[in-house]
């Protein structure tokens, strides 16, 4: 079918691009092209990468989530000290942790869209109330809880990668899936295309829009463990920002602002080509603040790319 | 926005009279001077015609009265002269100078404003600020408030507002009030012709006392007013003159004391068409829908009635009559104040249009693109939109081929003409766009199906695929109602039509006792007295 033809040809042009940003680093650093670097890309990536998925899905419904980072640091610091002071085991904590952000997304979701306020409004609120929380919940400490969280974010023995980086491909393809061969994903797109012709093709559009930002909040709870797995401790200052390059992720990968259109596949390329971009800035030596212009650049050359090609696209079909 | 595509070839009027006589002593002051405003030969198009050939003038200081059912053309002359849009071809002439303004800016600047039904009222500026929105007085980009404030002082008191506070937020006034300060910014220009169309839609009485007062007023003062209304009685208190469109034609004009109401009405309805095709076996099926005094948010004011399975049941009525409401709130998109509706006899609670569905209406809405289709997707995603979920197992795993093969269906049923079932409905042509809408409702199998405007803005060889649509839907035995704003439309395909005036239902006919004249006059009848119209 022709829309398959159309998504693997867009699958194909993010890989190229990551590539091609793959290649240039390897030119500039001989040290870049090594096994190494992308273990040490794809134990950096999964809180990022699950985030991402459950921002894509928001996006597409035409709304937007600040509070995702926030999030991320309040799960964080609950597991914490879920651990530490309640010596609770690893698992309890990592229910616990995925209820709060599943609870924090849904409460987004119900005000935004039962009381009709713009999503960007609450989840600023959000934003606030989640990492006050945290610094309440943790006493503003960092928690060291030490080896039994740190499997998950470790490299697994014989393959240098971590069980969190496979999570979050089964997140992404999950992700995928429900986007494009369910009918909550078909709603989701019809929403984020014209709601009000939704709701007089006799669908009520609130329970998906709640539940997708219950699913986001469920996911930022999921990236609060990986966060502090991979650190071995307990942050509240976790995850601070990582909203925005979750966003930035997503719309790298071609997903509208406005809603109606994304894929979660992509969201994921645009996370490669964020981390990788990093990664490789780092390596040719270029300092912190240099390498926030250059990915600053990137995201809207990005953004300004496909929008060129989508014109492109239409110009073609139309003639 | 325009009523397109009338069967203009058959509404051809037969008798173009023109009565120019000099006018009676009935009106105030008339220059005799040359027109304040000619035009001659005035044609314009969109895909059909809209105005043929239209002649009109207007004098200083009169009041010419424009009457025509829906898409007669009245709006599009009115929008001309604005600048809005452009005509094809004729003459304009302004104070003897040709008068082709590009622009509603340009129209101004030579004195002709316009105030139009819908209130373009900013409720967050002040009522001083909307007067002179763009045009206030300013140095070095500050507004000068004190001018601004005697400016709005003088520019009320002109319409006897001198008491209202011009600092004020106009959002805090009525709509009634509204409407005023809309008509004192169009009077603080230098207004040479004023276009009022249907001033007095929300105006309550006293209002309307006021404002025919300004007018007055305005007329001695030489300005010319080109008046739409619906409303006969505010037409025979005010006009020096009446002039008949329809079908984009100049029908005729009147001096005002020389014709009645009935003779407008008869005008404005125009000869009848030749009897229709073979009337279908008679609507006895039971009643599918039942309305019970249905009330809703002002433009439906009281509305009883049946739908029969087996029937096309037409919704005849002016812009503005209320039948789009009708619809929308039986539909649930907008909510009931009172009243009841019942599905195949039991009463049922349509609190939205998810409940609607579920009871077996479905609605194919008068804006496509608002609340209808979903532009950016493809016709599969569109056509099953209603239906997806019958596609897809308990956890909402969607079966792709059942999904695709509905959709191909339907598709080849309604006759779609796309590239492929992945092609946008964006890029589809309004006829198809429209196939799509109805097969959506196709697909979802309701007994009782609502059509808002099913041929708007659709080619001729397209309405021609509907009506059959609509006819065979009556034969699987599904109760149809249709609204249409072209009569011949509804007079073509309906079995029983009512017509509906100002929220309430004035009349009903069954096929073949129905005349244009009959059906007009009840559109208009609540524009008489109440209950003289009717029947």
């Amino acid at each position: 079918m022709k829309s398959q033809s159309s998504k693997t040809t867009e699958y194909t042009a993010m890989l190229v691009i990551w590539l091609g940003l793959v290649l240039l680093f390897g030119m500039l650093s001989h040290n870049f092209l090594s096994a190494r670097t992308f273990a040490a890309l794809a134990n950096r990536i999964p809180a990022l990468v699950v985030v991402a998925a459950g921002m894509t899905l928001v996006l597409i419904i035409g709304g937007i989530d600040l509070s995702a980072g926030s999030v991320v640091g309040l799960c964080g610091s609950v597991l914490g000290v879920a651990m530490t002071d309640y010596h609770l085991s690893f698992w309890a904590g990592t229910m616990i942790c995925l209820g709060i952000g599943l609870a924090a997304g849904a409460l987004n979701g119900a005000i935004s869209v039962c009381l009709g306020i713009p999503s960007f409004i609450v989840t600023l609120g959000m934003l606030e109330v989640a990492r006050g929380l945290a610094y309440l919940t943790t006493h503003s400490q960092t928690k060291y809880i030490g080896g039994e969280v740190e499997g998950l974010s470790g490299p697994i023995h014989g393959l240098g990668v971590s069980p969190a980086f496979f999570i979050s491909i089964l997140v992404i393809v999950a992700g995928q899936m429900a986007l494009t061969r369910t009918v909550f994903g078909r709603y989701l797109i019809a929403i984020g295309t014209n709601e009000s012709a939704v709701r007089m093709a006799g669908i009520n559009p609130k329970p998906p829009k709640i539940a997708v930002f219950a699913l986001l909040g469920f996911l930022s709870g999921l990236a609060g463990v990986f966060y502090t797995s991979r650190l071995g401790s307990s942050d509240p200052n976790a995850g601070a920002g990582l909203e925005l390059s979750a966003i930035a992720a997503v719309v790298i990968g071609g997903t509208s602002l406005m809603g109606g259109r994304g894929s979660v596949v992509n969201t994921f390329f645009g996370v490669l080509i964020i981390a990788t971009l990093e990664a490789g800035l780092a390596q040719v030596g270029a300092t912190e603040p240099a390498k926030r212009v250059v990915t600053g650049g990137v995201i809207v050359a990005a953004v300004i790319l496909d929008a060129w090609r989508r014109d492109l696209q239409s110009v073609n079909r139309s003639s | 926005m325009f009523e397109s595509g009338k069967n203009r070839a058959r509404l051809r009027p037969g008798s173009r009279s023109f009565t120019n006589k000099r006018l009676s002593g009935h009106a105030p002051i008339i220059n005799d001077s040359a027109p304040l405003l000619q035009v001659a030969g005035l044609q314009k198009s969109y895909n059909t015609p809209v105005l043929v050939d239209f002649n009109f003038d207007l004098r200083a200081g009169e009041v010419h009265a424009l009457v025509g059912s829906n898409g007669a053309g009245k709006s599009t002359f009115v929008r001309i002269l604005c600048g809005l849009t452009a005509g094809d071809g004729g003459e304009l002439s302004l104070c003897g100078h040709d008068f082709h303004p590009k622009s509603r800016r340009e129209a101004e600047r030579s004195g002709v404003v316009m105030v139009v039904q819908e209130l373009n009222v900013i409720a967050t500026l002040t009522i001083a600020e909307n007067l002179f929105l763009n045009r206030l007085p300013r140095r070095c980009g500050f507004v000068r408030a004190a001018e601004l404030r005697v400016k709005a002082v003088q520019a009320l008191a002109r319409v006897g507002l001198a008491e209202l506070d011009p600092t004020r937020l106009a959002g805090q006034l009525g709509v009634g009030y509204q409407q005023l300060v809309e008509i004192a910014g169009a009077l603080a220009r230098d207004c040479r012709l004023l276009i009022l169309d249907e001033p007095t839609a929300a105006l309550t009485d006293p209002e309307i006392e006021r404002l025919f007062e300004n007018i007055r007023r305005l007329q001695t003062e030489g300005v010319g007013i080109i008046y739409i209304s619906h409303r006969m009685d505010e037409i025979h208190r005010l006009a020096n003159r009446i002039t008949v469109m329809r079908d984009g034609w100049h029908i005729a004009t009147h001096e005002a004391g020389d014709v009645t109401p009935a003779e407008l009405i008869r005008e404005m309805a125009g000869h009848d068409l030749p009897e229709r095709r073979n009337v279908r076996v008679p609507a006895g099926g039971e009643v599918a829908l039942s309305v019970r005094h249905l009330r809703a948010g002002g433009r439906v004011r009281d509305v009883s009635f049946q739908a029969r399975r087996g029937e096309i049941l037409g919704l005849a009525g002016l812009v503005g009559s209320g039948r789009t409401e009708t619809l929308r709130a039986i539909f649930g998109a907008d909510s009931m104040d009172g009243g009841e509706i019942l599905v195949e006899g039991s009463a049922v609670v349509i609190r939205s249009p998810a409940d609607a569905v579920r009871a077996g209406i479905g609605l194919a809405p008068e804006d496509r693109k608002q609340d209808g289709l979903l532009m950016t997707q493809s016709i599969r995603v569109n056509i099953t939109l209603a239906t997806v979920r019958q596609h897809a197992g308990k956890c909402g795993w969607l079966d792709g081929r059942a999904e695709a093969r509905t959709a191909e269906k339907f598709s080849q049923r309604l006759q779609v003409h796309g590239a492929s079932l992945e092609q946008a409905v964006g890029e589809l042509s309004g006829g198809n766009q429209q196939k799509v809408v109805l097969a959506r409702w196709l697909a979802r199998d309701c007994g009782i199906l609502l059509f808002d405007e099913p041929t708007r803005g659709v080619d001729v060889a397209t309405k021609d695929t509907i009506y059959q649509l609509l006819r065979d839907l009556a034969e699987a035995r599904k109760a149809v109602v249709v609204v249409s704003s072209e009569l011949t439309e509804l007079m073509l395909i309906c079995d029983r039509l009512l017509v509906m005036s100002m929220g309430r239902i004035t009349a009903e006919f069954l096929a073949g006792e129905w005349t244009q004249e009959k059906i007009t006059r009840a559109a208009f009848g609540g524009h008489f007295e109440q209950g003289e119209g009717a029947g």
